[in-house]
């Protein structure tokens, strides 16, 4: 009955029988993956236990105490117990904050190795009254976000989401509420450039980066400050978007919950593919990032756009739906909504292939209708930009039509200076104000048209979907690791053991303890916060 | 703003084209006509358009003509201007050292190889140090190439080894001895406040202290590289924007040979 509605309501005349057994598929696949992820933890898994039980600072060298324990805990090879269970221990032992305690194994002064472990009954009663402390905080900041989404109330139709990316925060923070008063509803942080790749997340305000700002809590607390000030003078809520990828994957998802980020970046295969990191340990981190998201009310943004940047965008499209799907299966396994899944996917073919804006607009359809719920991100011409500005803004001008005309949602604004330099204010102006020409003159478009019955957007789909499904029953077949070993996704392969990070995977022992997994998946299933 | 459609200035300079005096070209020899735009940290008003014109007319502008002004946000405003540069050069005086090669096919290539070299060329590739940005070695080296040219993977007298992205140069140099590599290809992306130059240096210096420097053929290439500053920073050649794999393997396969031949 349902893919019946469905089949109607379609101006593709999708397949929507195929589209429930692709997503079948897709569930097996994440399933499989599960049980693998299920039997490990990782160091960066465990720094965020750290974190979301209270530890925050760094010592003389600026190293996290985050880290600090794990590697305490490495040596002991005690790590597969989970850190709570040693910071438990030693409150119990010690009567202290977990913040001095963490101080004390930075000073030496504490081996949480070394201290007799205490009955596991008694260490989880200790810890629970901090771990649920520390939901409630969470939860807070996700009420106070919907508080101020109700006040000034949500803005329809796409979200026009900008990047801020001068390296220094309080630079940032200038472009950030210009962008914000020209029209801007999202602004995203970029990072410096090699931060995916550090084993620790740098603490306090920064003022120097590569193509980009560090994520620190911090300068998340400073970039949220700033928006909601200027929000609140716009009557719009800004919302804040950051990176929740690379080798800190779960501990910045826990420092954008305490500071009240919206919007994260967060995929696993992105990392694998772009930054070569090791598969197994991006993946176990992920299910644990996706949590905290999924908890914090964040919706994460998938990065299929980017197979597209090195893989040809037509002849490839099909595995970026059928990494849709799987994306899809993997957010909702960790507790994410529909409605918190910003699937990725981008406008990449070549301007040259005739009939590319059709073939663009088909599959931005098909998506639209295959994930309907979810917040699509769409992201901008890149891969072709090449300096010619005019012909760059134009580019994005199509770009812009296709996001209306099929409702995408987190439309991720082209520059026509794309290729050329970091966005300048007056790049990020003109592009707003082409984006916002453009959807307020094509304002109801989607709902005034139809494609032609058989046509060749018709066609394009379902021969994608039907790629796709394929593809998907290969991955079944010989399980996601295998696939990304050959080099299915981007063109790129990447060897199950190679990549970096693969030293911070820690098989879980039998009485491994994360009270926040448990605590957040009960309330998350539970489905009331 | 504007005047209109038509122009009503008079044309009274010299409309023959000289080459030892180049100017910029707007629908009228030596018209000089040049477009800009550019934002000011100041609120937009007649004291800023004033502001626009003096620095116009600084830079060597005549007429200087402020089309379109508009607020960015409290204290920027963004400019749009015309004017006519005063300013001009001898073109006949430019020595600008590019790399003028008949560009060769994939196939030919091979057939190059075959003949002259006898063996497989070695080619490595990578972004270095922090960039990580591999759609210009991507477009180079991948099987798949860039608009419809073939990357050097696809070459089948040519090995090519894409290190991808965030190589260190101490890697990269580890990786051209262990390879044997006859080729180096560094791609630069990112290069705010320069990074790149020093990095690329960098990987000279490296080179050098190993001993090897003479014997690979070292190429750098990224959207802000040309071959003068290649060769400046002690590179064999460099290749900005719109290059494709045949035309840097057309470069390095002729290098070798010549090199060969000295």
């Amino acid at each position: 009955m349902k893919e019946k509605e469905l089949i109607l309501k379609s101006k593709l005349n999708l397949d929507f029988h195929l589209v429930e057994k692709a997503r079948e598929l897709a569930k097996k696949i994440a399933l499989q993956t599960q049980e693998f992820i299920n039997k490990h933890t990782t160091s960066s898994i465990e720094r965020t236990v750290c974190r979301l039980l209270g530890i925050d600072g760094v010592d003389e060298f600026d190293v996290p105490l985050p880290n600090i324990i794990v590697s305490n805990l490495l040596e002991g090879n005690n790590l597969g117990l989970g850190a709570a269970i040693f910071i438990g221990n030693a409150i119990i032992h010690t009567n202290l904050s977990t913040q001095e305690i963490a101080e004390k194994v930075a000073h030496e002064e504490l081996d949480l190795n070394i201290l007799p472990l205490k009955d596991f009954t008694e260490i989880k009663s200790t810890i629970e009254p901090i771990v649920k402390k520390t939901l409630v905080q969470i939860r807070s900041n996700k009420k106070k976000r919907e508080k101020l989404i109700k006040k000034y109330g949500d803005k329809e139709g796409p979200l026009i989401y900008v990047i801020v990316a001068t390296g220094n925060i309080y630079e940032d923070i200038i472009q950030a509420k210009a962008a914000a008063s020209q029209g801007a509803d999202i602004i995203a942080v970029i990072r410096s450039t090699v931060q995916s790749l550090l084993d620790y997340v740098p603490f306090g305000p920064t003022i120097e980066g590569y193509g980009g700002t560090y994520a620190t809590q911090e300068n998340f607390k400073l970039m949220r400050e700033a928006l909601d000030e200027i929000g609140e003078e716009l009557g719009r809520y800004i919302r804040l978007t950051n990176y929740c990828s690379g080798l800190c994957m779960p501990e910045i998802a826990a420092m954008g919950a305490f500071e009240r980020l919206d919007v994260m970046l967060n995929d696993a295969l992105y990392g694998i593919l772009f930054r070569d990191i090791n598969m197994k340990r991006t993946i176990i981190d992920q299910y644990f990032s996706r949590m905290i998201n999924a908890y914090a009310g964040v919706i994460i943004n998938t990065g299929e756009d980017n197979y597209l940047t090195t893989a040809d965008a037509y002849e490839e499209a099909y595995t970026v739906l059928a990494s849709q799907f799987m994306n899809e299966q993997f957010a909702l396994l960790a507790g994410l909504k529909e409605e918190q899944m910003g699937l990725g996917h981008a406008f990449e073919m070549s301007p040259d292939l005739e009939n590319g804006f059709l073939y663009e607009l088909a599959q931005a359809q098909m998506t639209r209708e295959i994930f309907p719920n979810a917040p699509l991100k769409y992201m901008p011409p890149t891969k072709y930009m090449t300096g010619n500005i005019f012909k760059g803004h134009v580019q994005d001008a199509l770009f812009n039509i296709i996001t209306i005309m099929t409702n995408q949602r987190i439309h991720l604004l082209g520059m026509l200076t794309e290729a050329i330099h970091t966005p300048f204010m007056s790049d990020r102006a003109l592009s707003i104000e082409n984006a916002r020409y453009i959807f307020n003159n094509m304002h109801s478009i989607s709902d005034e048209i139809m494609f032609k019955k058989g046509g060749i957007m018709e066609k394009r789909v379902n021969e994608v979907l039907n790629k796709a499904y394929n593809l998907l029953q290969d991955i079944e077949k010989q399980g996601l690791f295998k696939t990304i070993e050959k080099g299915i996704f981007a063109n790129i392969e990447r060897p199950i053991n190679g990549g970096k990070g693969l030293e911070g995977v820690i098989k879980k022992q039998k009485e491994y303890y994360n009270p926040f997994i448990d605590l957040m998946l009960k309330e998350l299933k539970g489905g009331d916060l | 703003m504007g005047g209109g459609l038509y122009s009503p200035e008079k044309k009274d300079y010299n409309k023959t084209l000289d080459l030892k005096k180049i100017k910029p070209y707007g629908d009228t020899m030596n018209d000089g006509k040049v477009q800009l735009s550019f934002t000011l940290p100041i609120e937009d008003d007649e004291k800023a358009i004033e502001a626009v014109k003096q620095l116009a007319e600084k830079m060597g502008l005549e007429d200087p003509d402020v089309v379109y002004h508009s607020k960015l946000d409290k204290g920027f405003t963004f400019f749009i201007l015309y004017g006519n540069l005063k300013y001009s050069i001898d073109f006949t005086q430019i020595k600008v050292e590019s790399i003028e090669i008949e560009v060769m096919s994939m196939e030919e290539i091979n057939n190059f190889i075959n003949e002259n070299i006898k063996r497989k060329v070695i080619v490595i590739g990578a972004t270095t140090g922090t960039d990580a940005h591999t759609v210009g070695i991507d477009a180079i080296m991948n099987m798949k190439g860039f608009a419809g040219h073939y990357g050097l993977e696809r070459y089948e007298m040519i090995k090519a080894y894409n290190l991808g992205s965030q190589v260190s140069n101490e890697e990269f140099v580890k990786s051209a001895i262990e390879l044997k590599a006859d080729v180096l290809l560094v791609s630069q992306t990112v290069t705010q406040r320069n990074a790149h130059t020093k990095n690329l240096t960098n990987l000279v210096d490296l080179l050098e202290a190993e001993g090897i420097r003479d014997k690979v053929i070292l190429i750098c290439g990224g959207p802000r590289i040309s071959n003068e500053l290649a060769k400046e920073l002690g590179y064999d050649a460099g290749f900005g924007p719109g290059t494709y794999a045949n035309i840097v393997a057309t470069y390095f396969i002729k290098e070798m040979v010549r090199r060969k031949e000295v």
